[in-house]
């Protein structure tokens, strides 16, 4: 379904800051895939979540989604086919709108004229929205985005992206700045939509556990590159210390930052 | 008195308007201000001179407030120039082409010919001057009002108003920012030019400096508002700008009339606002950092 081919990004060519922070990477996502992304930092992670969803263009390569040609499509456009949501839970919500306003942005992607939505029966198509997740979000319609808790920013993001229903998930450590109770919650939130809406996701996490028992495949990149690609069933045999071990096979050198990547 | 400041109130209302919206909803600190002020003035005066009617000046002004937005956005997202350089560059070109627009004058006077202001007050018939004039901007500013408002609850008013909270999250739902910038600019510097059409005609000439100060002026009267009002409704938000707007001229009368008790002059004014404007958002943040507290410890 994405098909990127030879992407590469340097940042500051031709400087003495040049960095290549994403070397020659091929990669197929096939529709239905849920993919974990691990790796240190610095490893190219973000840049390649940045490449797909069109923040930021290749320097070489080329990215087609749904056989179309998107490698230098703006971000807003490709937003049709592409939901993301980031780390800091107040990116994907405007904090000084109520819940209400936040819903309308997201219920349908692309330009938006003059027609007015909010009306009784979609507050209540809202309302009914927000029930599952069983927050009490559902009565706080009026409230601003700004009033609720980390963690309940992050699972409103998630609904709302989900209900848009993206062809490609993307989530990047969308978990990592909450609290471990909320970041659970959030995260067993993520596998049952996924699941119920059958969408294709890839999930950068620093959680090797997570990475493990979440998704179908799991990639590992270390310096701009993909350095493992498993899936199915040898997937499933992974542990965290094979995990680390094949990383230390493959790149036959000590990790940068252990710490990161071992937390469990 | 009274009714005079509320005129002048409701007149600068428009502009205070104008400013919200650059401001505020899109967090754009938007200068061209300052220009398309004096740009809306000189286009409704030549307009009027020129007898094309005071329908057309009117509109023409907002028109042309509207294109100066619209070309400030544009150098912002074109060109890549940070929003405040993008605003004084188009604010200094207005300089130039008000002029142009007055036929190469610094300022025209519109005596002996039939304005808005004019029309109206003869409307009035009996009434008093001032309250005929009065009631009439009542009725225009509240018209004005209720337009942004039903602007602010379709769905493109309300994902501009995202635009200022978190420009990211515009992009993720697939529309694009510039475009939003554009519009927002715009429908601001086109209010403000209305603002400037209005006043060049209740005070009787434009000129091309009228709009010296305003943008500062206009952010006054937002923040004055702020603090009358807590909402986070755009009926209640709006209102409270025309407020703010009716209180800022208040509080300039007093001290343009009593300010000499304590030596002030009226060019001490400019600098009154400003302090205000710092104060404002002094006590803003302290407000707002007050609140983050209360939050975190629930």
């Amino acid at each position: 379904m994405i098909k990127l081919e030879h992407i590469s990004k340097v940042f500051h060519p031709a400087t003495v800051n040049e960095n290549l922070a994403i070397n020659d990477v091929s990669l197929t996502v096939n529709s239905g895939d849920f993919i974990t992304i691990v790796g240190s930092n610095g490893a190219g992670k973000t840049t390649l979540f940045n490449l797909i969803s069109g923040s930021l263009f290749p320097s070489g390569g080329s990215l087609r989604i749904h056989d179309l040609e998107m490698t230098r499509v703006p971000e807003f456009k490709r937003s049709k086919y592409i939901g993301r949501i980031f780390q800091d839970p107040t990116l994907g919500t405007a904090a000084n709108m109520s819940l209400e306003d936040n819903m309308v942005i997201c219920s349908s992607k692309g330009f938006k004229g003059l027609k007015m939505t909010l009306n009784s029966a979609s507050r209540k198509a809202f309302s009914e929205e927000l029930r599952p997740l069983a927050m009490g979000l559902e009565d706080r319609l009026k409230d601003n985005v700004g009033l609720l808790s980390g963690g309940q920013r992050q699972a409103l993001t998630l609904l709302m992206t989900v209900l848009s229903r993206p062809d490609l998930l993307l989530l990047d450590e969308h978990t990592a700045a909450l609290d471990p109770r909320n970041a659970q919650m959030v995260l067993e939130m993520t596998q049952r939509f996924i699941t119920d809406y059958n969408l294709t996701a890839m999930m950068i996490t620093h959680n090797m556990k997570h990475a493990i028992d979440y998704g179908n495949r799991l990639l590992m990149m270390d310096k701009g590159e993909i350095i493992l690609d498993v899936s199915g069933e040898e997937k499933r045999r992974l542990t965290v210390d094979t995990l680390v071990k094949k990383f230390h096979e493959i790149r036959q050198e000590e990790f940068a930052s252990d710490e990161g990547l071992l937390s469990t | 008195m009274i009714e005079g400041i509320l005129v002048d109130g409701l007149i600068f209302a428009l502009l205070a308007l104008g400013v919200f919206i650059s401001f505020r909803i899109l967090d754009f600190p938007d200068l061209t201000v300052d220009g398309s002020f004096a740009t809306g003035a000189a286009i409704a005066a030549i307009c009027i001179i020129n007898g094309l009617g005071i329908f057309a000046a009117t509109v023409l002004a907002f028109i042309g407030g509207a294109v100066a937005g619209a070309a400030t956005a544009t150098i912002h997202n074109k060109l890549k120039l940070p929003n405040l350089l993008s605003g004084i560059l188009v604010m200094t070109m207005l300089y130039s082409i008000n002029i142009r627009i007055l036929g190469g004058r610094a300022n025209i006077a519109l005596l002996r010919v039939d304005t808005m202001i004019t029309k109206v007050i003869g409307f009035g018939g009996s009434l008093p001057r001032e309250y005929t004039l009065l009631i009439f901007m009542l009725l225009f500013v509240g018209i004005i009002k209720i337009l942004i408002d039903i602007f602010f609850r379709t769905d493109l008013g309300i994902t501009m108003g995202a635009l200022g909270n978190n420009e990211q999250m515009i992009k993720t739902n697939g529309v694009n920012p510039e475009t939003m910038k554009v519009i927002g600019l715009s429908l601001s510097n086109g209010l403000v030019a209305l603002s400037g059409a209005i006043l060049g005609q209740y005070q009787g000439f434009a000129d091309a400096k009228l709009g010296q100060g305003m943008i500062v002026e206009g952010l006054a009267a937002v923040m004055l508002g702020e603090f009358l009002l807590r909402s986070n409704k755009i009926f209640v938000i709006t209102l409270r700008v025309v407020l703010g707007a009716i209180l800022y001229k208040g509080l300039m009368f007093f001290g343009r009339y009593y300010g000499y008790y304590i030596h002030m002059t009226p060019s001490d004014l400019k600098l009154i606002t400003s302090v205000l404007v710092i104060v404002s958002l002094v006590i803003a943040r302290s407000q707002d950092a007050a609140g983050q507290r209360r939050k975190e410890r629930r």
